[in-house]
């Protein structure tokens, strides 16, 4: 519950590696929360899609990386369709999620997903998890 | 030759850190023509333009060169200061090396050398100025205001009580605007009506002020002072000084329709009142869905009307105005929420807009001023409010944002709780702007004592389910998706631009921003005027306003214009077109050039140019194959030895 | 007249009865749909980032295969496929140092892409290029007095560039039921994420969605629901088992592919197998309102 801020993280180097692997300006987010509203998994998430974009425009990417949201974002492009200003939210998850990915964080391995559980699973949503979700 | 003198400003430090002053003084003093050269901190202070008038004096000069910012803004203030020591002002220029210099570079000594050619080419244009006098013409001192709302009934009021006449063209069979749709009036919580109607029978009234209903302006001729208006009347068919208002053909119209006045939340007949204070008084068909006045297709009103205040044979009529002056009172209309479809507006029918709810809440309104609910007449007992809808989105909707949307959500809000006291009012917003006076203090009030709930974050949809609108939105402030049962949603909706205004504007020749509202002459210091002589804004027509903004940007415009009719003629610049008789050879190109009317073909077959209409724009100039037509003070001469010494 | 065609992995597999149902009714309306030779998976969901070339490879290789086979377009079925392919092309299409470098890296392949494959969905060669007043005529069997429900799920209207329809108010889907005889109720929650992929990981986060969306199409008085995606079939329909066991008040309601739906009313009948593929058995409620 406490940040501290500081010159030098806003804009940083991850920041600046989130807008180019996203093409999204962070800066233009104006906190409407239109995202988060939208999004249909955010009950499930411990930041919102909106805070997200929060902590990264105070630089603190890491908070962002760690945390479960991005694992939780579902790619729905909700979020992007009704941001009044414009900026392609779900690609700035996506962003997240890669510099995780690249760096070998993942949550599905598929070593370990067991027989019982991917019988019945049309392989359409076996390889969109393993896609977005397997480091 | 003329003795000219040069005066090179720093403007402080603006133009001094970027072009060296010091050196161009020096470089300049040995230009041909150069008498005397100063440099000064401040050149438009009184001190500099003491520093001016004393030159002139003393070195007898006969033309003054002022290095500075651009003419736009101290021209006329050096200007003045040349007159008032008796030299004619058409012999200074102001060479602008502020905007057009100093201020676009950084290289100190290619702006110092840019700086040099720009002053060098107004002395050689001032070398061959000749000394003008102003073109005078005569002004008609008539005004016109168009639009019949808070604001154009504000400035024809004001205009008449100055004593001079005005014209007053509404597009609706009534004048009132918006404001005769509201409720009750924030911050103060007046009754709307209770404070315009007394305004509306005073001009309907006002012996010095013609109306024109059903009305709107077709053409305009002329210039600023001298305007003719060609206005078109669509016939009401029903003679408002015959019209007792007994209402009985009302009774016999078999045409329902939707009502404008309550917002398509009432019905009307094709014969109908506006609404019951309307002025004129006087009931008008709705000819789009009349029946017609063929005895096959219906013509029962006729019938009944005892006053025999119907008349089916009236045409559209054409009407000319002379006028000195227009004002521009349009006013704005909703932004069509149909757009946000996640919204549901036009779908379910407790979506409402702004406009709606204030007919709701009004004791004039569709349910007698009873809090109730469109679909099925219950008291809504938890209501939300969603503001910015369709505003501050440069994305999908409106940039801008639309200023007064806040406010009367919150006097929504207000009174709402006014009339059900335990209902559960909330307003999603973005930030909240309260800026005028005692505004703030009213949305406080609101929140600690009246249990009104704000919710920090923008509600991403709107649906039915059962008899509840669900309102899926954010509290931004706790990090939480917020899920509302509503019973009614009212959505603040973007002000736009009055509909078909585009229209008007393209045919009065103004100017809009990229919003589609009409365009100051200066964000600052013109707010009231438009960029084309002759013409004054005056409230929601220029940009998203309140009613104090607008009555106050009313009461400015007429001050202008009273300011104005209170001269014997109007002056014109004389810079303008002059033709050489010798040389034109009648080919009457320049006639269709003219964008403004000035020229024409006299008897002998030679063209003149007409010094009044004449706006010095230079199109026929160009335009003339014989080089027969120069203008005044920008011949070719000035123009070739300007390009000369820039080449140099 | 032939109509060139992209399956996709599950239409070979779980979802063979879209594909079957699709060749049936599409016979009927006096088109076939062939089967494009030498297709690969499109890699389904689509990579967002900007720089990841890699992830879109399978996609374009898929378009570049087409184009040595001579086609103009591909029509697809699969909501997913529609939608990986098409951003793929425009990706790579809008940025000819891309394309370049796609190409390059496909160099095996002995042709390079030129970028003039257009995909479509076949819902929109429905509305488009035969028509639907052309569908209506051809209908045997009314689907009336079934109350459907459209699911358009995510891949159909976002991102706008390449939605089929308006991508907050869309009523393609609804026309072709309408088309079809059958009445098509409008339900809140037909635009709105399955759940997608989170029932690998997460399965109660897609259990819910699943749950939300088909309340709120029974509310809307849904009596069925029709998809064209395989992956939302799946989440909406087999997905019904979890929903049943954590949501007391909910119902069973059979999942449709709207090809099963064409094939029904345009006089195919309905194949036995297509049942077993299916979650919820869709046979009973067909047979109740006499449409087999
Ligand atoms: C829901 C709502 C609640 C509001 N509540 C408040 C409040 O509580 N307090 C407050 O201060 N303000 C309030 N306002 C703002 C207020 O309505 C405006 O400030 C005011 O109406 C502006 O007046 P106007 O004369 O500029 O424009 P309008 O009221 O729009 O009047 C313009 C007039 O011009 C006419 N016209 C348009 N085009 C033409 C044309 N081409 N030719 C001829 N005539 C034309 C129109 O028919 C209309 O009669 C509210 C606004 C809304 C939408
Ligand atoms: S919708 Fe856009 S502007 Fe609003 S909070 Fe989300 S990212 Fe920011
Ligand atoms: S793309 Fe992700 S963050 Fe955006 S609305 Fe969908 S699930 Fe939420
Ligand atoms: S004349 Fe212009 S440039 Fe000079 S001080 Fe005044 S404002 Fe500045
Ligand atoms: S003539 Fe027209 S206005 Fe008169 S009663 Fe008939 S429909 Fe109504
Ligand atoms: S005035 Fe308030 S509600 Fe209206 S657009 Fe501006 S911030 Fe939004
Ligand atoms: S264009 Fe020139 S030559 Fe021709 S009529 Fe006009 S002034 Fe005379």
């Amino acid at each position: 519950m406490y940040i501290r801020i500081k010159a030098a993280d806003i804009n940083n180097t991850q920041v600046k590696k989130i807008e180019e692997l996203s093409g999204q300006n962070i800066f233009d987010c104006y906190q409407c929360g239109n995202c988060s509203s939208g999004c249909p998994v955010v009950d499930y998430m411990d930041i919102s899609p909106n805070q997200a974009m929060r902590l990264a425009q105070y630089g603190r990417i890491e908070e962002v990386l760690s945390s479960e949201m991005i694992w939780i974002c579902s790619t729905c492009l909700q979020c992007s369709s009704r941001c009044p200003k414009g900026i392609d939210v779900a690609k700035v998850m996506e962003a997240f999620r890669t510099i995780n990915l690249r760096n070998g964080i993942g949550v599905v391995n598929p070593k370990q997903l067991g027989i019982t559980e991917t019988k019945d699973i049309p392989p359409i949503l076996l390889i969109c998890a393993m896609r977005k979700m397997t480091g | 030759m003329k003795k000219i003198g040069v005066f090179v400003c720093h403007c402080g430090v603006n133009i001094k850190d970027t072009v060296d002053v010091e050196k161009l003084t020096e470089q300049l003093a040995i230009y041909p023509g150069v008498t005397y050269i100063e440099n000064y901190m401040f050149m438009c202070s009184d001190p500099g333009q003491n520093m001016i008038k004393k030159a002139i004096k003393e070195k007898k000069l006969d033309g003054i060169v002022v290095a500075a910012c651009s003419p736009t803004l101290h021209e006329s203030t050096f200007q003045n200061a040349v007159e008032e020591i008796g030299l004619n002002k058409y012999q200074l220029e102001v060479a602008n090396i502020r905007e057009q210099c100093s201020w676009v570079h950084n290289n100190i000594q290619e702006a110092t050398r840019k700086a040099d050619l720009i002053i060098k080419t107004a002395i050689e244009k001032l070398k061959l100025n000749e000394s003008l006098k102003p073109v005078s013409a005569p002004l008609t001192k008539r005004v016109m205001v168009i639009g019949g709302g808070i604001a154009g009934i504000q400035a024809a009021l004001d205009i008449a009580d100055g004593g001079y006449e005005v014209v007053l063209v509404e597009k609706k069979p009534s004048i009132g605007g918006h404001m005769i749709q509201l409720s009750e009036t924030f911050p103060t919580l007046d009754c709307s009506q209770c404070i315009l109607t007394p305004k509306m029978v005073q001009l309907g009234k006002n012996k010095k002020v013609t109306l024109y209903v059903n009305s709107e302006v077709e053409s305009i001729d002329g210039f600023m002072g001298n305007f003719k208006i060609k206005i078109k009347r669509k016939p009401q068919y029903v003679d408002p000084d015959i019209c007792t208002m007994c209402g009985d053909c009302t009774d016999v119209c078999p045409v329902v329709v939707h009502s404008e006045y309550d917002e398509g939340l009432s019905w009307r007949r094709a014969i109908y009142v506006p609404f019951p204070q309307a002025i004129p008084a006087s009931f008008t068909i709705d000819t789009e869905n009349c029946l017609g006045f063929e005895p096959i297709a219906c013509g029962e009103c006729k019938k009944v009307c005892q006053a025999e205040a119907i008349n089916y044979d009236v045409k559209t009529e054409f009407f000319e105005e002379e006028i000195g002056a227009v004002i521009i009172a349009t006013g704005f209309d909703l932004y069509p929420v149909e757009n946000i479809a996640e919204y549901g507006y036009g779908k379910y029918p407790d979506v409402l807009n702004g406009l709606q709810f204030e007919r709701i809440l009004s004791a004039t309104g569709p349910t007698g001023g009873e809090m109730l609910r469109p679909s099925d007449g219950k008291v809504p007992k938890e209501i939300v409010f969603i503001q910015c809808s369709g505003s501050r989105d440069p994305e999908r909707h409106k940039s801008y944002c639309s200023r007064i949307c806040c406010m009367y959500t919150l006097k929504h809000a207000k009174l709402y709780k006014h009339k059900v006291h335990d209902g559960q009012p909330y307003i999603f917003y973005i930030d909240i702007r309260s800026g005028g006076k005692r505004y703030e203090e009213f949305i406080q009030q609101a929140v600690s004592e009246e249990g009104i709930v704000y919710i920090r974050g923008k509600v991403a949809k709107v649906y039915k389910k059962g008899d509840k609108m669900i309102v899926h939105g954010m509290d931004t402030l706790t990090g939480k998706k917020v899920e509302i049962e509503a019973d009614l949603v009212v959505l603040a909706q973007s002000i736009v631009p009055s509909e078909g205004v585009e229209k008007l504007i393209k045919t009065l020749k103004l100017s809009s921003d990229d919003s589609g509202f009409l365009m100051e002459a200066h964000p600052k210091l013109r707010p009231l005027e438009s960029l084309q002589s002759g013409f004054y804004l005056a409230g929601a027509a220029q940009g998203p306003k309140d009613i104090p903004d607008s009555v106050s940007q009313a009461s400015g415009a007429a001050a202008k214009i009273l300011a104005l009719m209170s001269k014997d003629e109007i002056q014109h610049e004389p810079i303008i077109a002059v033709v050489d008789e010798n040389m034109c050879s009648g080919c009457g190109i320049c006639i269709g050039t003219c964008p403004y009317g000035a020229r024409i073909l006299d008897e002998n077959k030679v063209a003149i140019v007409n010094d009044i209409l004449c706006e010095g724009c230079g199109a026929c100039i160009s335009a003339c194959p014989s080089g027969a037509a120069q203008q005044k003070n920008l011949t070719d001469d000035q123009i070739n030895n300007m390009i000369r010494v820039i080449l140099s | 007249m032939k109509l060139p065609y992209y399956p996709g992995c599950t239409l070979k597999a779980n979802a063979r009865h879209f594909e079957k149902s699709a060749i049936q009714a599409m016979e009927k309306l006096d088109f076939q749909l062939v089967e494009m030779k030498d297709w690969v998976c499109c890699g389904t969901v689509f990579s967002m980032t900007s720089d990841d070339l890699m992830l879109q490879l399978a996609s374009v290789r898929n378009l570049l295969r087409a184009e040595k086979q001579n086609l103009k377009e591909l029509i697809v079925l699969c909501s997913m496929c529609y939608n990986t392919l098409k951003r793929a092309n425009d990706f790579i299409v809008k940025d000819k140092g891309n394309l370049e470098k796609v190409n390059n890296f496909m160099y095996k392949e002995n042709l390079t892409y030129s970028g003039k494959i257009e995909i479509y969905h076949l819902l929109s060669i429905l509305k488009d290029r035969i028509g639907f007043s052309v569908i209506a005529e051809k209908v045997k069997k009314k689907l009336s007095a079934l109350k459907i429900g459209a699911y358009y799920g995510c891949l159909l209207v976002r991102p706008e560039e390449l939605a089929i329809d308006n991508f907050e108010d869309p009523s393609i889907f609804e026309d072709l039921i309408s088309t079809l005889g059958g009445e098509s109720l409008d339900f809140a929650y037909k635009l709105e994420c399955c759940g997608a992929y989170q029932t690998v990981t997460k399965k109660d986060v897609s259990v819910k969605r699943v749950y939300e969306i088909l309340n709120s199409a029974r509310e809307s008085g849904c009596e069925a629901i029709v998809t064209s995606c395989p992956l939302c079939a799946y989440n909406l329909d087999f997905l019904q088992k979890d929903v049943e066991e954590e949501y007391l008040d909910f119902n069973r309601i059979p999942v449709f592919y709207f090809t099963e739906l064409m094939a029904v009313a345009l006089g195919c009948g309905w194949d036995k197998n297509w049942s077993s593929l299916h979650f919820t058995d869709p046979e009973p409620l067909l047979r109740e309102k006499g449409l087999i």
